[in-house]
């Protein structure tokens, strides 16, 4: 029988049992309505606050400053386009990001030109990393805002958040950070931390779709997402999605236990691959190699195109994703790669491998043994392979 | 990406992969900063394309194209190649993606870049038979 190897978890994980069976009384018995003043809605809500102690709990956080939202994207635009607009009538109309964030903030943030914000967007280096320094340099009189991802979701790098937060409190600007990939892999806590707002997802973490959680720290009152009921102390209105709420609360537990054994387990795996892979002709690792999610691989294989690349290793049973144009859905290769300085020729090569306690040594093995007969294969039949075996073209 | 189970096998185990030793027309399409290359070798024999052949850096659409155009113009006269046009290729495929329909535009001109390269072999102009050989517009982007 053929191998199933799932190596797509920044992408989206599977439920776990653990959360399914927290998750199955509240999609079916427990349908009472959260705001309702019987039992069986008063159990709906104890059952969403306990989810907010368990966020909380896992963040450093107070439940109070935990809200429930619909997705990442979701606490990211609330986060950027509330700020935005509360301290727009300050005079506060500048904010601060990178080149190479999640498009949930570098198009939220391109709405808020269109309405006459000003931003900045740092440059990262090829390793995929900036600076508290650069961010330090960024910051005007009228900075409204500082945004910038803990982790990256296609080359894993993991940006110094303690010290951009410590430059942020110093000079008297919030800072969010969209820790989507962050939350489960990388320590986290608000408070020692200086983050302000942060945004995560439950879908990383094994659990469902459908829901995210903005973290707005006590003292921030950002305009209402969205008006309505009283729900998420009506901050952001609408029958909460219960079971689903309940799930996230009881995977951020489990993703956030054990997190130094966890990780060094997944690093081996991780490495192994990395070190296999970069054995292939010509192969780059994108992305700087300490500061990295534990479960992170994204390499480039020049002459390979990476949509080729994935159907190759979905006939081998393997999920994986690319930067290239051909995946992404537009003309262009991934802007996390061209950010990085990789050349359109070797970004349309790349392949984003991403494990998590989940994946098993076996499953590395069948990785390792698949990926370089078929980058052999599919440059065997490229022309471009063949150009640069000739020399005719010099990549960057 | 949703394709058809035909583009899948074709990308599977594509036909025709492969170069031809003194090819009596070779023609190169695409780029490499677009993500697609196609190069096509053709063996005529008296106006018929005895064998074709083909090496493609690309995506699955791309693989699967090629290795369907050369499968349809093996044993066609040059007359009949000419008259393939990529609808006919996105068909026998059982269709395509919109956004992957210029792989199928670029199949069309690798067969036309190889016959334009036969004919100038051939001391002939090709551009009255064989017409302009752009880049595709999917590229015209950049």
């Amino acid at each position: 029988m053929k191998r199933f190897v799932y190596a797509d978890n920044a992408a989206t994980t599977q439920i776990s049992d653990e959360v399914f069976s927290a998750m199955e009384y509240w999609l079916k018995e427990g349908y009472g309505n959260p705001s309702s003043i019987y039992a069986k809605g008063r159990d709906a809500g104890h059952a969403i606050e306990d989810a907010r102690k368990s966020v909380a709990a896992a963040l450093g956080a107070q439940p109070a400053e935990i809200f429930f939202v619909g997705c990442g994207s979701e606490a990211d635009n609330w986060a950027i386009k509330g700020t935005a607009h509360k301290l727009a009538a300050k005079g506060k109309k500048h904010i601060i990001t990178t080149t190479f964030e999640h498009h949930a903030v570098l198009h939220t943030c391109a709405a808020l030109e269109k309405e006459g914000f000003e931003i900045t967007y740092l440059p990262v280096d090829e390793k995929g990393l900036i600076t508290a320094q650069q961010v330090a340099d960024a910051i005007r009189p009228d900075t409204a805002l500082v945004t910038i991802m803990y982790a990256n979701n296609e080359i894993g790098t993991i940006q110094p958040i303690p010290e951009i937060g410590k430059i942020c409190r110093e000079k008297g600007v919030w800072f969010h950070t969209d820790a989507v990939q962050a939350v489960g892999n990388v320590p986290i806590n608000v408070v020692e931390q200086k983050i302000d707002m942060l945004s995560m997802s439950g879908h990383k973490i094994h659990a469902p779709k459908g829901v995210g959680v903005l973290y707005i720290k006590k003292g921030i009152v950002l305009p209402n997402l969205i008006d309505g009921g009283g729900q998420e102390r009506g901050r952001r209105a609408g029958t909460e999605n219960v079971a689903s709420i309940v799930g996230l609360g009881r995977a951020i537990e489990i993703a956030c236990s054990n997190l130094p054994e966890k990780n060094e387990r997944v690093r081996a795996m991780r490495d192994r691959i990395i070190d296999a892979l970069l054995e292939i002709p010509m192969a780059r690792l994108n992305g700087d190699r300490e500061h990295r999610l534990a479960g992170n691989i994204n390499i480039s294989f020049p002459g390979v195109e990476g949509e080729a690349l994935l159907l190759s290793l979905d006939l081998q049973g393997i999920c994986a994703s690319s930067g290239s144009a051909c995946t992404s859905g537009s003309l262009d290769p991934s802007h996390v790669l061209l950010a990085i300085g990789l050349s359109h020729e070797v970004a349309h090569g790349s392949l984003r491998i991403s494990i998590n306690d989940w994946t098993t040594d076996e499953d590395t093995d069948h990785i390792i043994a698949s990926v370089p007969p078929i980058i052999e294969k599919l440059r065997s039949m490229s022309p471009m392979w063949e150009h640069i075996m000739k020399g005719e073209l010099v990549l960057a | 990406m949703l394709y058809s189970d035909k583009v899948l096998e074709h990308f599977a185990n594509p036909h025709n992969v492969g170069e031809i030793e003194n090819a009596d027309g070779v023609g190169e399409v695409g780029n490499a900063k677009c993500g697609d290359i196609m190069k096509m070798y053709l063996k005529i024999q008296d106006g018929v394309i005895m064998d074709a052949k083909f090496k493609t850096f690309g995506c699955g659409a791309a693989i699967a194209t090629s290795s369907m155009a050369t499968d349809m113009i093996k044993g066609a006269s040059i007359e009949d190649a000419l008259k393939i046009s990529n609808k006919a290729v996105v068909e026998a495929l059982d269709g395509l993606p919109a956004s992957k329909i210029h792989c199928s535009v670029l199949a069309e001109q690798a067969v036309k870049s190889a016959l334009a390269d036969y004919y100038r072999k051939n001391g002939v102009d090709p551009t009255p038979i064989v017409g302009e050989i752009g880049e595709c517009d999917a590229c015209h982007v950049h």
